[in-house]
């Protein structure tokens, strides 16, 4: 089993091969699209490059459960409800919620996504020690 | 006008690689600007010959059912410059498909010489409202015309054959013509 360092080691390193951006800013407190960059079309690439440097698989929703914030049941007015909210932080315990929280503006979803959210998601997929 | 920038596969494992050829012409107008005194192929072209050899193979392997579409390129780089007279081989190897898009290495030789090499991602668009972005036999034509049936193989090694979905179009479109 990877540590988190190697984990961190690798995620930096498909973050600077899929957004082109320079090893040291690829911080884990850095925001993937805000801070890097990233578009939409970025998180299918960085997906492939998960799965095939950690040899897992990332079925599609597990990562950004994006069909909660297309589900009327949680969504209304183009924010996340209350009972929307819950749902993300138990399908996501990965990712700090609380800031987006505050204003769960659907579409701002994707923007507060870190570096950290995403070593900690793949740290739950290997299982990667301290 | 047709929107070829590949001529010929000369390979083709169903699901895995495909290996194109592209044959420099001066007889290409957009070579005569490009530039007056030193006509070269725009990488830009190269990059559009390398995605129809990756984007066909992608888009076989789910018998084209799937809306394939060049949806980035995450790394291309060129080590060279390629002139009329010279014939580049491009070779595409999936890294990897899943149901919403796919990966590819691509490289492109003049002969033994590397003339380019990157990554292509894929997208499949499943959205209902762009209905068919293409006519479903332009493909099949499109592979015949590029000989993909005439030197492909399926994943079992088996003589690559059209889908019978798209040979039914093609020949109601004939039918139709008639």
């Amino acid at each position: 089993m990877p540590t988190k360092d190697e984990v961190f080691e690798k995620i930096q390193a498909a973050l600077v091969d899929a957004l082109g951006v320079d090893e040291e800013d690829v911080k884990p407190e850095a925001t993937l699209v805000g801070d890097l960059g990233a578009e939409s079309i970025d998180f299918l690439d960085i997906v492939f490059r998960l799965e095939k440097g950690f040899n897992i698989k990332i079925p599609q929703g597990e990562l950004m459960p994006e069909d909660v914030l297309k589900d009327t049941r949680y969504v209304v007015d183009g924010k996340v409800t209350e009972a929307g909210l819950a749902e993300l932080r138990q399908r996501m315990p990965y990712a700090n919620l609380d800031e987006f929280a505050q204003n769960p503006v659907v579409q701002d979803f994707t923007k507060l996504f870190t570096v950290a959210d995403l070593c900690r998601f793949v740290e739950g997929k290997v299982g990667a020690t301290e | 006008m047709r929107w070829y920038w590949i001529d010929r596969f000369v390979e083709f494992e169903s699901g895995r690689q495909a290996k194109a050829i592209k044959c420099i012409s001066l007889a290409e107008d957009h070579l005569h600007d490009h530039f007056s005194y030193y006509p070269m192929i725009p990488h830009s072209l190269v990059i559009e010959g390398l995605a129809q050899t990756a984007g066909l193979l992608v888009g076989e392997f789910n018998h084209f059912r799937e809306k394939v579409v060049l949806a980035k390129v995450p790394k291309i780089a060129f080590y060279c410059e390629a002139t009329p007279g010279d014939v580049l081989t491009y070779c595409a190897k999936i890294e990897y498909i899943k149901d919403v898009g796919a990966m590819a290495a691509v490289s492109s030789h003049k002969g033994d010489v590397p003339h380019a090499e990157g990554e292509l991602v894929f997208a499949h668009l499943n959205e209902p409202r762009l209905g068919s972005l293409f006519d479903p036999a332009t493909f099949l034509r499109m592979m015949c015309l590029l000989g993909a049936y005439d030197v492909g193989r399926a994943a079992d090694g088996s003589k690559l054959q059209p889908p019978p979905h798209l040979l039914r179009a093609l020949y109601a479109g004939n039918c139709e013509g008639n």
